[in-house]
């Protein structure tokens, strides 16, 4: 296992994929009076989006060239759950790096308490999803490479692995693509939509239970605790725009919104 | 505040967000009584730089090497660092765009420094720059501040600031300086191969007068067709929000987005959309915008006319009534 073994085509690849807990899609938000962050004790929480494509893709990966996937998440006790679910869906053993106050690390400092986490793994590959659903950096993945000294590349839509080199398909704006090549080890930032994200098994979700999940305290990490940037204050913005709300039964909205279209706003 | 812009440029092409940048440059270099100069990067750009060098700036700085004249993140980071480290800004300015997403945040860890992304506004209120940006797919917004010393280094979202608002230069033309940079070809470790575009547009969303567009509301893919009702019964093309489309429900190139189209019709009517940023820079510039969604708070509201918070699939089949009959 290990870059070495890549070197000559046969190799397994290592794998750790970043997966990160985040509140629920519907979740209803309330924040802290302090506007600091959200209330999490009125509310459900869930991996990422972006990230089970990250891990779907580690797994396929995997299935492929052999190896081992390690999901990596970060946060509180709570975030575990994150990692178990990774493990029901086939990843094999997961890290926890704990901090009850995660929330108030920057991007830079979430990276280099990452990096610090996982950086004796060695791994041949590091995976991450494109952004966050919560705080929506986006960072995370280029961070990490250049924390670990690896090549990186970002919005990746297809990967394809030989010889210790990846062939990677990215996504640029306006339809655009862009075919690269780059050297193992690396850390790539998937696209979401790059695959279709299975499904835990019942037999997944038995087997994770034997699976190991590590747990390092982010405070013994050694890093730096100042942050580069800091959130005054989150708050719900005030509308740019007055929309005008439309009540009643069904029958009475759609009559209402049609009159409206075609002789308020005339577009119909 | 001395401030420095990156523009972005491909193959010759200004991206149009470097403009919208450069407008909120010169916005925060008027606020704080401060100079901006703006950085061109790549290769064979004279004529690009000389443009530029019509807009009100201290300077032009040309960073051109045969290594910059594909993007790679390496190359990008390790010039445009060396131009920080000469130029010493307070703050680095750049537009938020894919490409700037894959090097930026290495660029400022490589200078030891932290990036704010994405931002949507800035605010100059008791000599402290505050710069807001969205959070949870924009329900709701952060007011976000340095900590630390410069450079800091911070993005604006396409959209954020209007381009036709950027002042021309006072006296004709800012200078053009060219600033040496130290690039060695075994410092660039990835390989771009070549740029090609996925199969032509089936459909030009960008033509169509009314859009309807299916967000995560429609729950399943069976669910596709009453939409596909409505977009005939009003006259108008079907589209989606980026789950759709990554779901295989509609094709890709039906998607509305920052990594899709980017739309303006008459008529936007957004069933089960739930508004994430991603979604809202596509459409935010329709004519009328109408929005149907259970969930009150949906961000989708902030941009629409007309509301109705409720059920589409009771909604829906009403007005596919209601349109159909004669008026």
């Amino acid at each position: 296992m290990g870059s070495d073994d890549l070197e000559t085509g046969e190799g397994a690849m290592k794998i750790g994929v970043c997966v990160k807990q985040v509140p629920a899609k519907d979740a209803p938000l309330a924040i802290l009076d302090s506007g600091a962050w959200i209330r999490e004790s009125d509310i459900g929480f869930e991996m990422n989006e972006p990230d089970g494509y990250a891990l779907e893709e580690a797994l396929r990966l995997k299935e492929k060239h052999q190896g081992e996937v390690v999901a990596i998440s970060m946060g509180p006790e709570r975030a575990k759950q994150a990692i178990k679910e990774a493990l029901a869906k086939g990843a094999d053993r997961g890290i926890h790096v704990a901090d009850a106050d995660f929330y108030k690390l920057d991007p830079l400092g979430s990276a280099r308490s990452l990096a610090a986490a996982i950086e004796k793994e060695n791994f041949d590959l590091i995976l991450t999803g494109l952004q966050s659903d919560d705080q929506g950096f986006g960072q995370t993945g280029v961070l990490l490479a250049e924390l670990l000294g690896r090549p990186h590349a970002t919005i990746i839509m297809q990967i394809e692995v030989a010889d210790g080199r990846m062939r990677l398909k990215r996504e640029l704006e306006a339809g655009w693509f862009q075919w690269v090549d780059l050297p193992l080890p690396a850390v790539l930032s998937i696209q979401s939509g790059i695959n279709k994200p299975r499904y835990a098994t019942l037999k997944g979700i038995m087997a994770a239970k034997k699976k190991e999940i590590a747990t390092i305290d982010r405070s013994s990490l050694g890093v730096p605790d100042a942050p580069t940037q800091k959130i005054v204050r989150i708050y719900v913005p005030h509308k740019t725009k007055k929309t005008e709300f439309i009540t009643g039964q069904p029958k009475e909205i759609a009559a209402k919104l049609v009159e409206k279209l075609r002789h308020e706003a005339r577009v119909l | 505040m001395k401030i420095l812009l990156i523009t972005e440029q491909r193959e010759g092409k200004w991206s149009k967000v470097s403009f919208e940048t450069l407008a909120a440059g010169q916005q925060i270099a008027a606020q704080t009584k401060g100079s901006l100069a703006a950085v061109v990067i790549g290769k064979g750009l004279a004529a690009l730089a000389d443009e530029l060098a019509l807009t009100q700036l201290e300077e032009v700085l040309l960073v051109e090497h045969d290594l910059l004249a594909e993007y790679t993140p390496d190359g990008f980071s390790i010039a445009l660092g060396q131009v920080i480290q000469s130029a010493k800004p307070d703050l680095v300015l750049l537009p938020h765009t894919y490409q700037v997403r894959d090097f930026a945040p290495k660029l400022a860890a490589s200078l030891k420094k932290g990036m704010i992304g994405d931002c949507i506004a800035f605010r100059y209120e008791n000599s402290q720059l505050i710069f807001v940006r969205q959070m949870f797919q924009g329900r709701t917004n952060a007011d976000v501040v340095f900590a630390g010393d410069a450079p800091w280094i911070a993005t604006f979202q396409a959209g954020a600031f209007r381009a036709d608002l950027v002042a021309k230069h006072p006296s004709g033309k800012a200078p053009v300086k060219s600033v040496p940079i130290e690039l060695k070809p075994e410092q660039i470790r990835t390989k771009p191969l070549e740029l090609f575009r996925e199969a032509k547009q089936a459909v030009d969303l960008t033509q169509a007068p009314i859009l309807v567009s299916v967000g995560r509301g429609i729950k399943a893919p069976e669910n596709i067709a009453l939409a596909e009702k409505l977009a005939k019964a009003i006259g108008g093309e079907l589209c989606a929000s980026r789950p759709i489309c990554d779901e295989g429900w509609l094709p890709m190139d039906r998607q509305i987005g920052s990594s899709g189209q980017t739309v303006a019709p008459k008529l936007y009517l957004a069933l089960g959309i739930s508004g994430a940023i991603q979604h809202v820079v596509g459409m935010k510039g329709s004519r009328t915008i109408a929005a149907i969604n259970k969930d009150q708070n949906a961000p989708i509201f902030e941009v629409a006319d007309y509301g109705v918070v409720g059920d589409l699939f009771e909604i829906v089949p009403a007005l596919i009534e209601e349109l159909s009959k004669p008026h």
